[in-house]
C-alpha cells in the first residue's frame, strides 16, 4: 500500500473543482488512458487577468486525482506569468508531499497548465523539434529534459518516477541517460562563477540587493543579527551590521566568511565586503 | 468496522485449528527436529505426519515432499534444478502469464543465455495449445505452466500439456500455488514431476511452502546444507509452520466440497450482482474453467487504485491489476496478454474468497460498489461521452 499524506488522501476523498469550466480561456488535456494517467485541465480568466476558476477531470490514481485538486487550488487568483512558475515541486509541496514512485502525477499536473496557458494565448502545443523518446508512454526529450532540470535527477529510475519515461519495455534507457548526462553537463558552467557574463553596474547593485534580501538577511536575523546595504563603488560592497552583528566579536568571520562568499557564489567573484567605518 | 477481506488469492487468514497445533511448537516444544533426544525427537514425528497429511492432499507419497521456505523457493528450485539435470538442454517453455516467481525467473535465465519460449492465451486466458505443442522442441528441459492463474483464476489443461511433455522426454512442472486447496489435484493421475505450491494461499501461516517431485525425477538441491529433507533442502525446517501446514491440507481436503458449492455460489453472486447494477463492466478470463473462488472484473474507464482506496473506506479489501497499484507503471501483463483493451485493464478488480467468506460480506460489497465506480466515473475526462448510457 502507498504511504500517501493526509493532505493526499482529503484531496482524494473530496477533490476540490472537479469538472469543466465554461467557455474556458485556456484548457488542456495530458496524458491517455493507456498510460494509465490522464489529466483534462481548464480554467477562466478575471477582468484582471487573474485565474478565476479552475477546474479538473483525471483518470488515473489517488495521487493523479489529489495532484490535480492541488492544482486546481494552487493556481486560483494567480496571473498566468505567476502560474509559469508553478512547479510539479510545488504541487508534490502543497499535498505534504508524493511517494517518489507517485512524483509522475505532479508533473502531469504542471504539464496540463503550462499546455492550457499555450492554449489561451494560441502557441503551438507542440514545440518543433521535440522528439519522443519513450515509445510506450509517448514522452519527449523536452519533457525528460525539465524534469531533470527541474528537480535535479540523477537516475534512469528516479526520471522514471517522475515522467514515467523508461517504465515500459526500458528500451530507451540509454537515450534517458544521455539526457541526464546532457543536462548535468549544461548545467555546469552555470554554477562555475568565471563562466558568468560581466555584470553591468546597474545589475550589480541589483543582484547585491536581491541576494541580501533573500539569503543573508533572514539567514542573520536567524541569530538575531542583520545587515544593511550601505553603497557599492565597483567591486566594493560597502555594508553596517546591526542587532547583534553589531556588537558580535566574530562579525569580521561573518562578514568574510559568509556574506562575501555568498555574494561572491551568487552575484561576482570579485566582490569585496567592507563594513562601514563607524 | 468489519474487515471484508476478499484478496484470499493474495494470502489468506490462518485457520484456527492451524493455529491450535502450532503454536504450542513455537513455545514448549521448540526442540530441533534433527536431534537425538527424544525432547527433538516428539517434533520430529509431528513433522512426519504433517507430510503424510501434506502428500494425501495431493495424492502423493511422503517422500516426494519437499519442505521450502515459499511458493517462490519451490519454483526456483524445480526451474534451476531442472535445467542442471539436463546438460545440452537449453529451452524452458512456460507462458505469457505467469506468477514473477516464474516470469522474472525466466527473464533472467533468458539473459543468462537460455532461450525461452512464452505460450500465448487467448482472450479468455486459454493456453493456446497448439502454440504450446510447437514450443516442445527437441532443446527444451523444462515445461513449467502454471495450474491456475493468480489473476483471473483461469485454469490451465496442466495434465494434458504434461502428457505432451512426458512423450517428449521432457521435464514438467507445475506452479499450483492457487489451485492446491480449491481444487482436487491428485498426483497418481497424472504424469507431473514437479508441483509448488504455497501454505500461506491454504490457510497455513506465511513462510512455508512445499515442492512435491516425483519419485525418480532427476533432481538437484537449490539450497545445500544438511541433511534435511534427505538432502534436497538444507536448513533447520519449520517445524512449526510445516506441522500447521500438514493440519491445513488435511482441513482443505474436508473443505473441498464447500469450495466447490458455497463458496462458488457466493463468488458468482457477487459477480452477477456487480456486473447487473454496474454499466460498463465485464469478467476477465474464461468463466467456465476457473477456480471456484475467484472473480476479476473490469470497470471500464476508472482506475483500480482509486477503486481499491475508496473500498478499503469500509474495510473492503481486494486487489486490482492497474498500473498504479502493482509498483510498475504497466497494467497487469495477464490482462494484457488476453488482449484487454487498456480503458478495461487499468479498472480491473480481483475479488478472491475463501470458506470463510460470508454472505453477508458479498452483500456489502454489491452495495458499496455501484457507487464507488459512479463517484470515480464523473471525476474521470473519459466518462463524459459515455454518460447518456449510464445509470
Amino acid at each position: 500500500m502507498w504511504e500517501y499524506t493526509d493532505k493526499v488522501k482529503e484531496h482524494f476523498l473530496n477533490p476540490h473543482n472537479v469538472g469543466e469550466v465554461e467557455n474556458p480561456d485556456g484548457v488542456a488535456e495530458v496524458g491517455s488512458i493507456a498510460c494509465g494517467d490522464a489529466l483534462k485541465f481548464s480554467f477562466k480568466l478575471d477582468e484582471n487577468k487573474r485565474i478565476q476558476e479552475a477546474k479538473f477531470k483525471t483518470f488515473g490514481c489517488a495521487s493523479a486525482i489529489a495532484s490535480a485538486s492541488a492544482l486546481t487550488e494552487i493556481v486560483k487568483g494567480k496571473t498566468l506569468e505567476e502560474a509559469l512558475r508553478v512547479t510539479n515541486r510545488d504541487i508534490a509541496d502543497y499535498l505534504g508531499g508524493l511517494p517518489e514512485e507517485k512524483m509522475h502525477c505532479s508533473v502531469l499536473g504542471q504539464e496540463a497548465l503550462e499546455k492550457s496557458i499555450a492554449n489561451y494565448r494560441g502557441a503551438p502545443v507542440k514545440e518543433p523539434g521535440e522528439e519522443i523518446i519513450c515509445e510506450c508512454f509517448g514522452i519527449t526529450d523536452r519533457e525528460i529534459e525539465k524534469a531533470v532540470r527541474e528537480n535535479r535527477l540523477t537516475t534512469v529510475e528516479q526520471v522514471t518516477n517522475y515522467t514515467k519515461a523508461g517504465g515500459g519495455c526500458g528500451n530507451c534507457h540509454d537515450k534517458i541517460r544521455a539526457i541526464i548526462d546532457r543536462v548535468s553537463t549544461s548545467a555546469q558552467p552555470v554554477a562555475e562563477p568565471a563562466a558568468r557574463p560581466k555584470l553591468s553596474n546597474l545589475k550589480k547593485i541589483k543582484l547585491i540587493e536581491e541576494v541580501m534580501e533573500r539569503e543573508i538577511r533572514p539567514s542573520l536575523r536567524h541569530d538575531g543579527g542583520d545587515i544593511e546595504l550601505i553603497d557599492v563603488i565597483g567591486d566594493r560592497v560597502i555594508v553596517a551590521t546591526r542587532g547583534a552583528c553589531a556588537s558580535c566579536q566574530a562579525s569580521e568571520v561573518t562578514l568574510k566568511g559568509f556574506v562575501e562568499s555568498r555574494l561572491r557564489e551568487l552575484v561576482a567573484p570579485e566582490l569585496i565586503v567592507e563594513e562601514e567605518s563607524r | 468496522m468489519k474487515t471484508v477481506y476478499l484478496d484470499n488469492n493474495a494470502t489468506t487468514r490462518v485457520a484456527p485449528e492451524v493455529m491450535e497445533v502450532l503454536v504450542p511448537y513455537l513455545g514448549e516444544y521448540y526442540g530441533n527436529p534433527s536431534s537425538m533426544h527424544s525432547f527433538g525427537g516428539q517434533v520430529s514425528k509431528k513433522v512426519r505426519e504433517a507430510r503424510e497429511q501434506v502428500a494425501a492432499l495431493l495424492g502423493a507419497e511422503p517422500d516426494e515432499i519437499i519442505f521450502t521456505s515459499c511458493g517462490t523457493e519451490s519454483d526456483s528450485t524445480a526451474v534451476l534444478s531442472a535445467l542442471k539435470v539436463s546438460p545440452g538442454k537449453r529451452r524452458i517453455v512456460t507462458s505469457r502469464v505467469e506468477h514473477p516467481a516464474i516470469k522474472a525467473l525466466c527473464e533472467r535465465l533468458g539473459k543468462e543465455g537460455y532461450s525461452v519460449t512464452e505460450v500465448p492465451v487467448d482472450s479468455g486466458g486459454n493456453l493456446d495449445m497448439d502454440e504450446y505443442r510447437k514450443g516442445l522442441t527437441s532443446d527444451t528441459a523444462l515445461v513449467s505452466l502454471m495450474w491456475a492463474n493468480n489473476e483471473t483464476g483461469v485454469i490451465f489443461p496442466v495434465e494434458q500439456a504434461a502428457d505432451m511433455a512426458k512423450e517428449r522426454g521432457i521435464l514438467f512442472h507445475t506452479d499450483a500455488v492457487q489451485t492446491v486447496g480449491k481444487i482436487p489435484v491428485n498426483m497418481k493421475e497424472n504424469v507431473i514431476d514437479m508441483l509448488s505450491l504455497s501454505g500461506h494461499k491454504l490457510h497455513a501461516p506465511k513462510g512455508i511452502g512445499v515442492l512435491y517431485v516425483r519419485k525418480g525425477t532427476p533432481f538437484y538441491p537449490f539450497l545445500i546444507g544438511g541433511h534435511q529433507e534427505k538432502g534436497r533442502r538444507g536448513g533447520t525446517e519449520n517445524a512449526p509452520s510445516i506441522i500447521g501446514l500438514g493440519k491445513a491440507c488435511e482441513l482443505a481436503a474436508r473443505n473441498m466440497e464447500t469450495e466447490n458449492t458455497r463458496v462458488r455460489d457466493l463468488r458468482d453472486k457477487l459477480e452477477n450482482g456487480l456486473l447487473k447494477a454496474i454499466p460498463f463492466c465485464r469478467v476477465n478470463g474464461n468463466r467456465s474453467a476457473r477456480l471456484p473462488n475467484t472473480t476479476n472484473i473490469s470497470f471500464e474507464f476508472v482506475e483500480g487504485e482509486g477503486i481499491l482506496l475508496l473500498l478499503d473506506q469500509f474495510g473492503i479489501c481486494a486487489s486490482s491489476g492497474s498500473a498504479c497499484t502493482s509498483g510498475s507503471l504497466q497494467p497487469s501483463h495477464v490482462l494484457r496478454a488476453m488482449g484487454v483493451p487498456f480503458t478495461m485493464a487499468h479498472g480491473s478488480i480481483r475479488f478472491s474468497l475463501s470458506v470463510y467468506t460470508t454472505e453477508e460480506e458479498i452483500d456489502v460489497v454489491i452495495e458499496k460498489l455501484p457507487p464507488i465506480i459512479k463517484r470515480l466515473r464523473e471525476l474521470s475526462p473519459y466518462w463524459g461521452e459515455n454518460q447518456a448510457c449510464a445509470v
